[in-house]
Formats: structure tokens, C-alpha cells, sequence
């Protein structure tokens, strides 16, 4: 039976860490439990939730930055930016229907380095993580990085903590960047195209897309900004591409990149095994149908073809397949069931050395392994 | 500054590194003359000079390997250099230690535009990118104001800036791999032309680890499309105030300009005497606020930037005609620090940054520190991300002067962190603000630091003396003090 510890505070957070390393405690962190289905299952007898450590601590528009605490939901965050028309560039996922769960935390997307369309002109969570404050597992309270856009001052931990999936530190604040909500936006759907040509040609274009997908065979793409801007370069971007596209209009083109993002086209069969596989953009589209044929699935391109989703035909990961189509990149394991998960490494296999040297790193953090133990695999 | 005391054993053992360093590498790639070594005593913060044991220039990622393998076994000291340029002493070499100069890495390996990235070893120069794509229409977007000279190996130790990265980015968010060879000679491939990491985020924790961690062999770089155009504005105002709310005022209205750079009274004159870019010498400060993107675009901003600053009661107002007016505006302040050396004999450059709506309060308090310290201060400022670049003017050959601008500097960095900044926004720690550590981070904060380099380089051989103002062994770092056995906290929430 797994026992719940709900700290309130750093000082819970560090006491309890004190107390699982004395008496070798592994601990599962947890926000709200809304990417708990990620990677592999965790072997610990106690959960340490971390969700009352929430709310915004500062929020400065005209500095770009945002200091909340580690736990505070996304929801409360992106209201909070959208009266002062900013937001979050990286356009951070909501993978609650696609896995069956709620809405997430501030500390989750960036544990688990989310990223949405924008992610090839805007980068990802990473790109977008200024400091934090956090328990080691060491039990020691410690910071990195700082309030401000700007710095290089010692070593870049947040970058190492994004996509560390909570086997590092436990989160307790974080500061973030945030940008100005792009004005406007329109998408153009284009059919009958040679999907990879279009995105390449748009994405190389000067007219900067910020959206680039492949979904039920039809090309989006997306431009966002001052309404003069947008409608210049819709314009530039269909004599560009020829053919003659559907436009999107301001909130069509919303929801359907929200969409996108969100990967809700395959949020309806909860028991089918789902792919995440990040790629070098330009074979993206080609692999996303040759996996497709060859497993009988689904396949989504985003980033231009550098995300490729896929959706097993039912609940076997059939890893050798998908790990097989390409050389470049990686292959997520997203959702299955624990038993599929159990039996493939739900991490694409790192090199030896690469495996070794992560491994070391995470003992430095973390030298008894007690946080998340599993969880990235190893 | 003090460099931790050289060791005698390492240096009794160059003999037989130079022997075996001979067995594998051809004749003019060690330099160990004393005379020829002096060329390598110094980087872009001259105000300290070292001699290294001797400097080793490899041209393979095999060679390299070999080097840290040869001199971890004797127990020698690496320290990794691109071009030099460097402004905080990252590459000052150490008397125990042999210096790895990487500048014959210098070829561009393949240019990929469908993928948007180019492979380049780390020798290349920054521009040298650009210079390779731009034929295509591309560029690589960080462009540090050394960018002729600095190569992107420094870059990535670095996590260089430059004028454009409030919207494009440092160095960290603009590469997609790396090579590295660690202390160990394990060759190690981070990233590729995929967009993020497979597991843990080792490349981001490298890019900025200022040579400490490995040895940057090859880079991928994210390429940009060029701009369809860009154009600045220059705009003066009365006061440092006017012109800070100018920029507050830009962003608050969602505007992020390519660059937004200010100059305060000194700083401009001294440019403006060096490249007449046509200054208003009479504004107490300087913004110019390029945009860069679709001409439709950049049009309806210029305009919306030309009414903030009327609203803000900017004195003087000139938008760029034409490229080469543009080029002028920034012809200015990319010439600062050359424009300071003409007026002073000698400079410092501070890079602390601070919460952009502080720039009047530490401006002032900066011209105290002036008074106090008896030395003259002109500003450049990266102001859209509140990058602060002091350059504190002063005459080494005159009395303690020297000591003087470092502890001016040390004031200055003081009050950026006082303010709620840090230390350095993109030139880096190095041996220059290594002291200052502890005003930013307690003990705790740097040990867990310190850590990060054990798993890389448990010997502590590369780089050391860098950074971090204590050296500490990584099993004193290892040790782990259990003091708890029951849940101190009765009342915590459980169920």
C-alpha cells in the first residue's frame, strides 16, 4: 500500500527528503498526477505530492519572467498571462484526454520538457526555464539559475532538469520566460501536395511559420502576428506553395492547432499504445507513412515533420518496428498499458556512454536514487 | 585573482608529456618553446597573463582523445581554448597545465537545409557560419559582438549572446548536437538533428559549462531563414528614465525588436568620435530598436516603436533608410569596447544583468561607485533583456588602478545581483567573476554544482580554478550527511 506525503512547503519537502534518505524511502513525486503515465512505472512505497506548492509568487509582463511555485496548474498560469496578452512560447501541451487525466503543473511541463506547434521557431520548455528552487536528493535545499532572461552564471541546471522527468530534484519554485501572445494568427490547409516539399519550402521561406503539421492528409500551416503581417504573408506563403489552400481564420486556426498540440485526434482510444518519435525534420512525413503502413496505425507530423506521433491499431507497442524505421532521433513509448510498458524500454536506449554518464549525473543529484526510481528507465 | 598554487609534479612531468604527445602528433602541433608559448598567455581578458606548460593544437577528434587521455594518466591540467576572445578569463591558461588550442578545427563539415542545421567543427568562427549559408539565404542567429573572431566551440563552452537574443536566443538555443570528449577520452555524441534529447539534457548542461566539462569536437547548428528585411531606429532621449521606459513601454505592447541596444552620454560620444555614425552627442541616452522580419511587418512596428518613443519624450528620432544606414546605426555600438580602448588605455567590461525597471536606480548608483572608486564608467546596454555591459576605464600602468577597476567591477556586480540580476548575462564566469560566486550562491547552491563536474570530470583535470571560487575534491562533494531517521513533522498531511 502506498502511503501519500502532502508537504506544504520547502521545508516539508526537505524534511521528508531527510527522512527517505535515512531509512532509504524511495519517493515518487508527484504534482497533480497528470503525466504520472509517463515512462516507466516507479517503484516506491511513498508518494510525495508536491501540489499545495502552488500559486504565483511574482509576475512581472514588462520583465518577461514569472516566478511561481513549483505546483501551481497551468490552467491558473496561462489565465493569469492572457490578461496581460503574453503567454508561454513553447505553447505547452494539456496531455490530460490523450492519457486520461487532468490538467497539469507548471513543474510538470517543464520536468517532462513539453513543447507544442511552436516548437521549431520557439523551442521547448527548456528554452524557456530561467532558475528554480529545489530538494536534491540529498535532502539539501539548493537554487540555480535566476529571475531574469538573461544569464550564464555557472552551470545551466535547469536545461538539465527539463525532461529529467523528477529524478533530479524536486521542484519547489521555478521562474519562467514569458513572451508577448502572438496578435493574430491564420492557417492555410493545403490538399494534394507533397506534404514534406510544402513544409520545407514554407519553413525555409522568409515569411517565419510558426506551424507546420500533417494531419488526415492535409498540410497546415500556421503564421502568427500583426494582422498586416499575417495577411502579407499568407499571401507570399500561397504563391509560394500554389495549389489553392483553405484559410483558417483567427479562431479556427486556434482550435485547430490546439488540437494539434494537445494530439486529440488520438486521445479516444485510451488502450491503444501511442508513439512519440523526434526526428530530423526533413524525413519526418516519409517515416510518419511508412510506420503507419507497415504497423497498420495513424500517424500525426508536427515541427515540420521533426515530431512524429503514432497510433498502434490497439495496445502492442511493437517497438522493434518503430525503433527499427529510422537512424536519427528517438522513439517515445507515450501511452500503453503497464504491462507494455513493463516489457519495452519506454526511452529510447541511450549509447553506453551516454547511459553511463546520465546515470553518474543523476547520482550526483540524487545518490541513493530515491526520487522516481525507474521512471527514465535504468 | 588568485590562480590555486601550480603543481610542481605536474610540471616536473612535461618531459615525458611532451614525449609521448610527440608519438602521436606531428611536428608543429605542440608548441612548448617558451618563447612561442607566450603568444598563448592571455585571452580577451588581458588583465591576466599566464604561460601555460605548453599549448597543443590537435586537428582530429581522435587527437584530442589521446591528449585527455595522456594527461589524465600523468595528471596534468587541460584547458580548452577557441579563439581566445573570451571576456572572462575562461581561457587564461595555468602554469600546470597544457593549453588545447582547437582553432585548426576550422572546417565547415555539411550544410543541411532541409533539415535547417549545419555540422561545423568548433574552430569555425561564428560569422564564418553565417558566411557559409548566407549565399542560400540562411544565417546562424547568435551574434556575439566578437563574431569575427570568436569561434562556436567558445560559443558553446560560453553560452554567447549577442544584440539579437532577446528574440532569437544564446548559443543554448540555437544548437542541436554536439561531439564531446571528455577528460576520461570517452567521445560522447550529444543531440543531432532532431530537436530535443532522447534522455537527460547533457547538451544543455555543456553548452555554458565554460571548458569544465569536456572538450566541444563538432556542433550542429540550427540555421535561420534571413529576415525579408530589417530596419533600425535610433532614438535619443534626455534621460537613462525616458529611455528605460521606452523599452518597458515596447515590450508591454508585445513588441520583441530584433535588437534593442542602449548607450548612455559617454559610451555614445566615445563611438560616435570613433566611426561618426551620426549620434545625436547631445541625448544623455541612446536606444536603437531594430525589427527584423516581413517588410509589412517591420513597417507597422517601426511605426508603433516611433509612437512609444513620442510618448516617451525621445529628443531625436532617425529610422534607416536603406541597409546601409542600418549597418551604420550598429556600426556604432558593435565598435564600443574598440571606441573605449581609444579613449582609455585600458578597459574593463562588466556583464551583469539586472530587472530592466532598476536601469535608473543602478545607473545612479553606479555613477557613485565611479566617484567612489575615482575611475570613469561608459555604458552599453543590451536593453530588452537588461544585459548590462560597464566598461570601466582605466590605466594599468598607473598606480593601483588595476585594483581599483576590478573592485569598481566587483561593485557593479554586487548591485545587479542586489537588485535581483546575477553576475553574468552571456560572457561567462571565468577566473573574472569566480570570487563573486558566493554573492549570487551559497554553499549548498555551488557544492550541488561542483557535483555536475564529478560525473564528468571526477579528477577535477579540466579547467580547474575556473568558475568556482573553492576547489573541493569530488569525494568530500560525495559525502553524505544522514541525520534524520523518523518524520520530524507530525502534522504533515498523510493519508
Amino acid at each position: 500500500m502506498t502511503e501519500t506525503l502532502h508537504a506544504r512547503d520547502e521545508r516539508d519537502v526537505t524534511e521528508t527528503v531527510a527522512w527517505a534518505l535515512a531509512g532509504n524511502h524511495p519517493l515518487e513525486l508527484r504534482g497533480r498526477g497528470s503525466k504520472a503515465g509517463l515512462g516507466h512505472a516507479v517503484a516506491a512505497g511513498h508518494v510525495l505530492d508536491l501540489s499545495r506548492l502552488s500559486g504565483i509568487s511574482s509576475y512581472e509582463p514588462e520583465e518577461l519572467v514569472l516566478t511561481a511555485q513549483a505546483c501551481t496548474p497551468m490552467a491558473e498560469i496561462e489565465a493569469l498571462l492572457v490578461q496581460r496578452g503574453q503567454a508561454l512560447a513553447f505553447e505547452p501541451p494539456d496531455f490530460g484526454p490523450l492519457l486520461g487525466t487532468g490538467g497539469g503543473t507548471l513543474a510538470g511541463a517543464l520536468s517532462c520538457n513539453l513543447a507544442g506547434p511552436r516548437r521549431f521557431k520557439a523551442g521547448a520548455a527548456r528554452d524557456h526555464f530561467l532558475g528554480f528552487r529545489g530538494v536534491s536528493g540529498r535532502g539539501e535545499a539548493f537554487k540555480a539559475g535566476g529571475k531574469v532572461v538573461k544569464n550564464v552564471t555557472g552551470y545551466d541546471l535547469c536545461k538539465l532538469v527539463a525532461g529529467s522527468y523528477g529524478t533530479l530534484v524536486a521542484l519547489t519554485e521555478v521562474t519562467v520566460k514569458v513572451l508577448p501572445a502572438p496578435e493574430s494568427q491564420r492557417t492555410l490547409r493545403l490538399r494534394g501536395v507533397d506534404a514534406q516539399a510544402a513544409m520545407v519550402a514554407a519553413a525555409n521561406s522568409a515569411h517565419e511559420v510558426s506551424g507546420l503539421a500533417l494531419a488526415d492528409g492535409v498540410t497546415a500551416i500556421r503564421v502568427e502576428g500583426p494582422e498586416p503581417s499575417v495577411a502579407y504573408r499568407l499571401r507570399a506563403l500561397t504563391d509560394l506553395l500554389g495549389g489553392e489552400p483553405e484559410v483558417l481564420d483567427d479562431a479556427a486556426s486556434r482550435q485547430f492547432w490546439r488540437e494539434i498540440r494537445d494530439v486529440a485526434a488520438f486521445s479516444r482510444f485510451h488502450d491503444r499504445a501511442l508513439w512519440r518519435l523526434s526526428v530530423p525534420p526533413a524525413g519526418g512525413c516519409a517515416l510518419a507513412a511508412r510506420l503507419a503502413a507497415e504497423t497498420g496505425g495513424r500517424s500525426l507530423v508536427d515541427w515540420g515533420g521533426g515530431l512524429v506521433w503514432l497510433e498502434m491499431p490497439d495496445g502492442a507497442p511493437r517497438a522493434d518496428i518503430v525503433r527499427g524505421a529510422f537512424s536519427e532521433g528517438h522513439a517515445m513509448l507515450f501511452r500503453a498499458g503497464a504491462e507494455a510498458r513493463a516489457g519495452t524500454p519506454v526511452f529510447q536506449p541511450e549509447a553506453p556512454a551516454i547511459a553511463a554518464l546520465s546515470q553518474r549525473v543523476r547520482r550526483q543529484f540524487d545518490p541513493q536514487g530515491l526520487f522516481n526510481p525507474g521512471r527514465m528507465g535504468g | 585573482m588568485q590562480m590555486p598554487a601550480p603543481d610542481q609534479a605536474a610540471i616536473s612531468a612535461l618531459p615525458a608529456l611532451l614525449a609521448e604527445l610527440e608519438s602521436f602528433l606531428p611536428a608543429g602541433a605542440i608548441v612548448a618553446e617558451r618563447r612561442s608559448v607566450k603568444a598563448f598567455e592571455t585571452d580577451g581578458l588581458s588583465a591576466y597573463r599566464q604561460e601555460p606548460l605548453c599549448a597543443v593544437l590537435p586537428r582530429t577528434t581522435g587527437e584530442v582523445a589521446r591528449i585527455l587521455k595522456v594527461c589524465d594518466r600523468l595528471g596534468i591540467k587541460v584547458v580548452p581554448r577557441g579563439a581566445g576572445t573570451g571576456l572572462s578569463g575562461g581561457a587564461l591558461p595555468l602554469a600546470d597545465g597544457v593549453l588545447l588550442v582547437m582553432s585548426r578545427f576550422n572546417r565547415v563539415l555539411d550544410i543541411d537545409l532541409p533539415n535547417r542545421c549545419a555540422v561545423v567543427q568548433p574552430g569555425v568562427t561564428n560569422l564564418g557560419i553565417t558566411r557559409a549559408v548566407e549565399g542560400q539565404g540562411f544565417y546562424y542567429a547568435p551574434d556575439p559582438s566578437s563574431q569575427i573572431a570568436c569561434t562556436i566551440g567558445g560559443n558553446v563552452a560560453e553560452n554567447s549572446g549577442g544584440v539579437h537574443c532577446l528574440k532569437y536566443g544564446l548559443t543554448t538555443n540555437n544548437i542541436l548536437g554536439v561531439e564531446l570528449v571528455l577528460m576520461s577520452g570517452d567521445v560522447i555524441r550529444l543531440g543531432g538533428r532532431h530537436m530535443d534529447a532522447a534522455g537527460l539534457d547533457l547538451m544543455g548542461v555543456v553548452c555554458g559549462s565554460e571548458g569544465l566539462l569536456g572538450v566541444i569536437t563538432e556542433v550542429t547548428v540550427r540555421l535561420l531563414p534571413k529576415p525579408e528585411t530589417a530596419r533600425a531606429v535610433l532614438l535619443g532621449f534626455l534621460s537613462s528614465e525616458a529611455a528605460g521606459d521606452c523599452v518597458a513601454r515596447v515590450i508591454a505592447a508585445g513588441i520583441i525588436p530584433g535588437g534593442m541596444e542602449m548607450m548612455d552620454k559617454p559610451a555614445l560620444n566615445a563611438t560616435e568620435d570613433f566611426v561618426q555614425a551620426g549620434y545625436p552627442r547631445d541625448a544623455e541616452a541612446l536606444l536603437i530598436v531594430e525589427l527584423d522580419g516581413p517588410g509589412a511587418e517591420v513597417d507597422h512596428l517601426i511605426g508603433a516603436v516611433s509612437e512609444i518613443a513620442d510618448a516617451c519624450g525621445a529628443t531625436y528620432r532617425r529610422i534607416s533608410t536603406s541597409e546601409a544606414e542600418r549597418q551604420l546605426f550598429w556600426a556604432g555600438r558593435k565598435a564600443a569596447f574598440p571606441a573605449a580602448g581609444r579613449i582609455s588605455p585600458d578597459y574593463l567590461c562588466m556583464d551583469g544583468t539586472i530587472p530592466r525597471k532598476r536601469l535608473p536606480e543602478v545607473l545612479s548608483r553606479m555613477q557613485d561607485l565611479s566617484r567612489k572608486h575615482d575611475l570613469r564608467v561608459a555604458n552599453v546596454f543590451h536593453a530588452g533583456d537588461g544585459n548590462l555591459h560597464p566598461l570601466i576605464l582605466y590605466d594599468a600602468n598607473e598606480g593601483d588602478q588595476l585594483a581599483r577597476a576590478e573592485a569598481f567591477g566587483a561593485d557593479i556586480l554586487r548591485l545587479c545581483v542586489e537588485v535581483g540580476g546575477v553576475l553574468t548575462g552571456e560572457h561567462g564566469v571565468g577566473v573574472e567573476k569566480r570570487d563573486l560566486m558566493p554573492v549570487m550562491f551559497d554553499e549548498v547552491d555551488l557544492n550541488q554544482q561542483q557535483r555536475l563536474k564529478c560525473a564528468f570530470d571526477p579528477t577535477q583535470r579540466l579547467n580547474p580554478g575556473k568558475v568556482f571560487p573553492t576547489l573541493h575534491r569530488c569525494a568530500e562533494l560525495g559525502r553524505l550527511h544522514v541525520h534524520r531517521g523518523a518524520l520530524p513533522f507530525p502534522d504533515l498531511p498523510r493519508f
